[in-house]
Parts: structure tokens; sequence; C-alpha cells
């Protein structure tokens, strides 16, 4: 089944064709997907875990916990003990880390290919006897601590991130910062990591991908003998904890050590719910580059170059996710030019596109570099991996990439003026200011002491 | 491996797998006297390549620390009959990428482009127009002034920011390595400040060009030939003065965050010297192997006092530093230090049990396929490799150089190479 064919709308384009590699896919009696990418130009090989549990499955008092227990997955088996799994993946050449976001949670190796087996058996294993012993977590929890500390707390563009995700949701679990509240990360016990583990950690709400140097069957096998045995299990209701409709603007400012102010807007917007029905969320993706995809893009070439408004301007926007979609706009002032007024700078590039809409050059630079952006991401095992689990974990087939990347192409001028326009209202609009606090003088003019 | 699965129907016939060795280096001289290092590869339809220049910041002149990164920045910002909109749109136009970086001895250009003929052709002509004919006009100038300014006082708000340059001050003193750039030197750049770096930096002899990707060896020759013919045949190089090393010391800076900065570091090594493979052998044990390190079971693992924690050696032209950093909350700073000073001291003693010094070959030496298992990782390798003038056979040697190192060659290296005596430490907000 090896898929070559071609894509009518890229080659119409002229562009060059990003043919899927070839991938398989099995599902194990006990509910485990495996997906399976053959890529032979290194003898090496991405081992991937996916969980489809994150901090958006996390309930109040215990935030942080789908993080903390991802610590804990490297803190040992009955089989494998506190250490042990790191020090196996070292000795067998590889590296190894894990992720958790809002969505889901996942662990990885990249070995070489002859160390797969070895890297399953370790996997498979913590999939289900995770020992959770309470002083590992005690000490793991104050490393959680130290890790908000660094990267959140001390981090003034982190913190009004914080502060402006929690003001725009209020009833959906994606207003919680995937490392938790510091005081909740402070209080969970062992207990609340066992229940999450137990929830969970069960095959049927796991995906495993394999990008690399492999043979497809050969993979099927070792992930039956290794992953097969373990059981199914009943996983918990989820509820859909829809975000009530946003009913005005909602303003907020956070103070924190810094010099360069910052403004972030967060407009509400759809995303990919319906892979052939919807439209908007491709539009977006498009608004998005046109807007900020690169150094031609309006944002450079009109906020930093020609107006010299902003110092540096972004805009973000992510198409896939389980829960609800913000488009953000983020921009910090040049020299002399207030908050305010780069605020308006903001809004009259979104409203050239209400009013103008985009040019048949950007729409086409946009989509060349989409289609570049997915040729170049053949170069990396690891990125193909990466895109493969975060489809598969917001619901999305793998095999949709391709219809995915055709909806982008089919995206016109007028759908991007239309969305421009629809989610782009004052009343979907959170706006969060970073207001700079100088430091001490005697930090920044350090004398040195000798001893 | 005698397979190849290609990825693309375009390709098919000419694909053709990384190999499990090392890739073949082929090296050769431009007209102009550019160094040229070339790995042929079809598996995909890309071409990368990284242009670097004697040009970082270790060359620039005291009183205008912050010339080097502006000069490189300006480079894509103008060149003759283009202005930066223009440049920035063709490139979009066919879906390449440009970046780059300067440190302290290089200044580079990295191009990453689709290779059919018509994409390519453009991306090039667009690198090259930036080598020959950059334009640095006085407008565009003093805005980039105004951001890196910008940049600059934001980022001097930061501990970790504040912690580097602290480092490397007290680390390099007066040497070019340990200057800093500040919001008074850049502020008082002129243009003819750039381009006086410009003339004297980016020069043919100063140059080197690593190409990696879907070229034939022909093909890269004319690229390289083309990229290079406009650039001076001199000034050739220059060079970095070797560094004194400091004395022991120890340094404070207050600073508001919760979390105390710690770093510990001494110049130690430069590239191409023997003793690298020893160290790098002996600080994966202490601090490089990642979770499985010296530093991270005592700091992290045992006491939870931080969240990441590392050593590692910089080689550079010049004796590049060693350095060991961590952050944790303020209250236990002392103790932290204390700490990592003891396992350092431990083993500078007596260096990696056989055990470790056996994971740690099996890490390094069975990780190797890793480092080579894409053409940007490979890109990379070959820029160093091509920058600093080591062997081309570098990358075929690296397993045997890391098998062949013993116990007594570690301890022998770390007691050349990190000796308290020499050793400077900073905290930042660890009152």
């Amino acid at each position: 089944m090896r898929q070559t064919r071609l894509i009518p709308l890229l080659l119409a384009l002229a562009a060059p064709v990003p043919a899927l590699a070839e991938t398989f896919e099995q599902q194990l009696p006990n509910g485990l997907r495996v997906i399976v990418r053959e890529d032979r130009r290194a003898p090496t090989v991405v081992h991937m875990v996916w969980y489809r549990a994150g901090s958006m499955d996390e309930t109040n008092g215990r935030t942080g916990v789908a993080h903390v227990l991802e610590h804990m997955m490297f803190k040992g088996t009955p089989k494998a003990g506190p250490g042990e799994f790191n020090r196996r993946v070292a000795a067998a050449g590889g590296r190894d880390n894990a992720f958790t976001s809002r969505d889901y949670t996942a662990y990885f190796q990249q070995v070489p290919e002859h160390k797969l087996a070895e890297m399953m058996q370790l996997e498979a294993d913590r999939m289900r006897h995770l020992t959770l012993d309470p002083e590992e977590f005690a000490q793991e929890v104050r490393v959680v601590m130290e890790e908000r500390r660094l990267r959140t707390e001390d981090h003034a563009q982190s913190l009004l991130f914080e502060q402006l995700t929690a003001t725009a949701f209020q009833a959906h679990p994606y207003r919680v910062p995937i490392i938790g509240w510091m005081n909740d990360i402070e209080n969970l016990a062992p207990a609340d990591a066992r229940s999450w583990y137990d929830n969970w950690y069960a095959p049927n709400n796991a995906t495993l991908v394999v990008v690399g140097d492999v043979d497809h069957q050969a993979v099927f096998a070792l992930a039956a003998q290794h992953y097969g045995p373990l059981q199914a299990r009943q996983l918990p209701v989820r509820k859909p904890q829809d975000e009530p409709p946003q009913l005005g603007t909602r303003r907020l400012s956070v103070k924190a050590a810094a010099d360069l102010p910052l403004v972030m807007m967060a407009y509400k917007v759809p995303v990919i719910r319906h892979v052939e029905q919807d439209v908007d969320p491709y539009a977006l993706e498009i608004l998005a580059a046109v807007l900020a995809g690169h150094d031609a893009a309006r944002f450079s070439t009109s906020l930093v170059r020609r107006q010299q408004l902003a110092v540096e301007a972004a805009a973000d926007y992510d198409s896939t996710a389980r829960g609800p979609g913000i488009f953000y706009l983020r921009a910090s002032p040049s020299e002399g030019k207030s908050v305010s007024e780069l605020e308006a700078g903001l809004r009259a590039e979104i409203a050239a596109v209400q009013e103008s809409g985009v040019s048949a050059d950007e729409l086409a630079r946009a989509k060349a570099q989409l289609i570049a952006g997915q040729i170049y991401k053949l170069d990396s095992m690891f990125a193909q991996a990466m895109e493969i689990g975060q489809l598969e974990a917001v619901g999305i087939p793998y095999t949709q990439k391709r219809r995915l990347l055709e909806k982008l192409q089919e995206v016109t001028a007028a759908q991007v003026q239309a969305v421009a326009r629809r989610y782009f209202t004052d009343q979907a609009l959170t706006i969060a200011e970073l207001v700079p606090q100088p430091l001490p003088s005697a930090a920044r003019s350090p004398a040195p002491a000798r001893h | 491996m005698n397979s190849c699965k290609c990825l693309l129907l375009l390709v098919l016939s000419l694909a053709a797998p990384l190999s499990d060795a090392a890739p073949r280096i082929e090296r050769w001289q431009t007209t102009a006297g550019a160094r040229v290092f070339f790995v042929e590869n079809h598996a995909l339809p890309i071409v990368d390549i990284q242009v670097d220049f004697a040009a970082g910041t270790a060359y620039e002149n005291e009183a205008q620390a912050g010339v080097a990164a502006l000069t490189r920045e300006l480079l894509e910002l103008g060149v003759a009959g283009m202005d930066e909109t223009q440049i920035a749109s063709r490139m979009a136009d066919v879906g390449a990428q440009l970046s780059g970086e300067v440190d302290r001895d290089r200044a580079s250009l990295v191009l990453r482009t689709l290779s059919m003929a018509d994409k390519r052709t453009v991306a090039l002509d667009l690198l090259r127009a930036m080598l020959s004919t950059p334009q640095f006009e006085a407008a565009v100038f003093e805005r980039e002034k105004a951001r890196s300014v910008a940049a600059l006082k934001e980022a001097l708000t930061r501990p970790e920011t504040l912690a580097s340059r602290a480092l490397w001050s007290a680390m390099y003193a007066a040497h070019p390595y340990g200057r800093q750039t500040t919001v008074e030197s850049v502020a008082a750049l002129e243009r003819a400040n750039v381009l006086a770096f410009h003339a004297a930096h980016y020069t043919a002899p100063r140059a080197t060009l690593a190409i990696v990707g879907d070229l034939s060896r022909a093909q890269a020759e004319a690229v390289a030939e083309d990229l290079t013919a406009a650039l001076p045949a001199s000034p050739g190089m220059t060079t970095i003065a070797v560094p004194e090393l400091p004395s022991s010391s120890e340094q404070r800076i207050a600073h508001p965050a919760l979390q105390a900065h710690l770093l510990l570091g001494l110049p130690a090594l430069k590239r191409g010297d023997p003793d690298f493979f020893p160290l790098l052998v002996g600080n994966y044990t202490l601090g490089g192997g990642g979770f499985v390190s010296r530093l991270m079971k005592a700091v992290r693992d045992q006491r939870g006092m931080a969240y990441s924690v590392h050593s590692y050696f910089q080689p550079l032209a010049q004796l590049g530093p060693f350095q060991i950093g961590l952050q944790t909350k303020k209250e236990q700073a002392q103790d932290a230090l204390k700490l990592t000073r003891e396992v350092l001291a431990s083993f500078l003693a007596q260096g990696p049990s056989k055990e470790e010094l056996l994971a740690a070959k099996q890490n390094l030496i069975g990780s190797f396929p890793l480092r080579l298992d894409s053409n940007s990782e490979i890109l990379g390798s070959v820029a160093v490799i091509g920058f600093y003038g080591l062997p081309l056979d570098y990358l075929d040697r690296y397993p045997d150089n890391i098998e062949k190192v013993t116990l007594a060659d570690i301890k022998a290296a770390f007691a050349r190479r990190v000796r308290p005596a020499h050793l400077v430490t900073v905290i930042v907000a660890g009152d």
C-alpha cells in the first residue's frame, strides 16, 4: 500500500508533492492503536506513546496532576526501579523525554532501530505497573515547583499568557495552566496521582506511534507482544464543559519584572471538528500566515517596518485542539509608542482585512509556505511522529492529513475576509497588558565581590 | 541498510538512504577563496546551505560591541535593487527559510530551500545578493539599532541573562570572549561602523560554506562559485588572543526573582584539542548525560532542588568555557551551591567509576546515528567541521575516539582543564 498518489491541487501550483510516506495502522484487541511510518533514511527510530489525557481533564484542586504524573512515570515500577528507565534508554544510545499538554500526555524515545523492542518493553511496563512511591512523589513535587518558578513565576510573558487564558475561559478547563497552580501542586497527594494514573493510563486511551527504519509487520508483532497483555479499562465520563458565549471585551493587566511592555489580544474562534464540512478553521490558518507567517507578512511589513509601532508582532492560531480555539495577537511597542497606540495598530490590521480582504499574492505566498513546511517536516522523524500523534490525540485521524492540506489549499480570499469579519469582534475579545516593573537598581549595576 | 522506501514519487529513482556510516564530506575551495564542504543526498527535495564567516562578537572593537549582530541582521534587509520587503516576499513565495545567528566566533546565514530548479534558483539568487550587495540603508540601520536596544533592555531584566553575562565577564575579563554588548555601546553605533565591520570580516578567506542535500557535485560547485564570486579576497583570518585563566571568584547579583540562578565556569577547551574526547566522555557522567548524570541525580532526583542542572564544554576558536548551571528557589541557593561544588570536587578527585565510564561510552557511541539522522543535523556538524578545520574524517572516527578514552585520560584531562583555582561562580537572586 505504497501511497504515491499525487495531490492535484498541489500540482496545479507547481509545488513539489508531499506524498505521505508509507504509514500503516492496526488496533490491538485491548484498544491500543498502533501507527507505523516507515522512514528508512537512517538506522534510527522514534517510539511514542500518546495518552488522551491532559490538563483539560483535571479537576479543581488537583490542577497540575497530569504533569506531575508525567514526571512520576520515570520513578519506577517493580521491574524497573527509580531512574532505571532513563538508565536503560541511555545505555541503548537513546534520548527520551515526555510532555504534557492541555489535550494529551506523551512519552518518547529516539533510539537506534534495533533497540525498539526494549523501549516497548519498558514503556508497556509503566503503562500499568507504576510504583508511585510517596517519598519519590514528595521529591518530584518539589522539582515541579522549581519548574513552575523557572518557566512561569519568574517569567513575565508566561505570567501574562497564564492570566490572559484564565480570563478568556471561565467554564472550560483550558482556563487552567498546564503545569497547574502553585498551591495545587504543593498540595497534591500520591493518591491524586494514583487515581489519575488508574483513570487514564490504559491501552484503550492510548496511541502508539513509531516512525523510522522499521518494518511495519515486525512493529505490529512487537506491539502485540509487549502491549497486548495489558487490559482495557472503563474510562471516566468526559463532560463537555463548554465555554458560554463571551458577552463583551475583557481587559486585564499584569505587573511583573520586565522592561518591554507587551499586549496580547485573544479572540474566540472555532477549531476543526469536521475535516470535510469545516471551512473557517482553514481560513483562520491562512489569515494567521498572511498576518504574521513570515518576514514579508503584514505585521512585519506594516507594524514593525513601515509604521515602526512595534519592535515585534506575531499572530498565533492552532486549528486542531480538543477544546475551544483562540486566535492570539501579540506585540511589543517601539520606544516612545504606547500600548494603546499599538493596540490600535493591531486592530487596524484586522480592520484592513475585514474591509479590503487579502491579495492573490498574499494568499499564494501563505500556501507556498505551508507546502514547503510539509516537505521540510519530512527531514525529521520526530516531527513526523509528533504530527501523527497530535492529530490522533485531538481526534483527527492521521489519514486525514492529506485532506487537511487540500482544504488549506482550497481557502479563498473571500473566506479569509469572512472569518476576519465573523470572529474578530470586541464581544469575543480578551486583552492583556504587561506593565513592566523595573528591577531594583542593585540588580542593574552589580558590584563584583572577590574572595 | 540496503533498501530505501522513498517518500516522494518525484525522487523515487534518485533516493539514497543516509547510511549507517558517517556521511561522506567533499571539500574544495572556490575561485574567490572560500572553503566548501558538501554532502550529497537526494532522499528529499531539499537543499540546506550554511555560510559561516569569522565575524562573531570576538572580532568586534570593544567600543562597538553589538556591531557583529547588527551587521549580520542587516545583510537580509536590503540588497541592490531590492528592499527588505521584496526580499522577504520572494523568499516566502518559493517557501524558502532563512535563519542564522552570531556567536563569539561565527556569523551565520542558514538557507533551507526546495531543490526544484525554479524554487532553488530564486532562493540562491537572494542569498548571493545578501553576500555581495547588502545596502545597509540608513533608515533600516536606525530602526534595527532601536530594536536591538529594546531587546537588550528587556533581556537585562532577566536573571538568566544577567547570570550568563556576569559569568562570561568573570571568566574572560578583558578578553574578547568576555566583552558584553551594552545599551550604550549599541546606541553609539553608527552606520559607518557596520560598513567597516562588514568590509573587514565578510570576505572569502573568512568564509566557509556547508552544503547538504539534493544537488550533484557539479551543481554544488556552481552554487558555491556563484554565491562567493563577489566576496573580496582579503582581508584574511585574524586570530583571537589566548585568554588568561581567571582567579577563582564569587559574584552575587541581587534580583527580585523567586529562583536563584547559579553558574560556575572557566575557560577550558578549544576546537580540535585532543582533550576533547576525554572531557566529553567524562562530562557525560558529571553533568552532560541528562537524567543519568551525577549532578542531576544529586541535585534533582535525591533532593528535588532544581528542575534542570547540567554541565558542558563549549569549545571555541580559542579556549571556550566549561560551565555548570542550575536554578533553585533562593532560600536554598547556598545549599545547592555547596552540593554542586561537592559533586564536582568528588568527580575531579576520582573521575567516573568503571560502570559510569562504560555507560557514558554506550550512550555516546550508541546515540551517534541519532546525531546524523537528518539533513539539518548533518548540516550543523559539517559546518562546525568546516569552520574550525577539523579533520574530514572527524565523524567517521568519532565512535573510535570515544571508545578509546580511558579512566586515566579523563582524570588527566579534567585535572588539566578544570582547575578549581580558576573556577568563577555567579549567583543571581541568591540573596
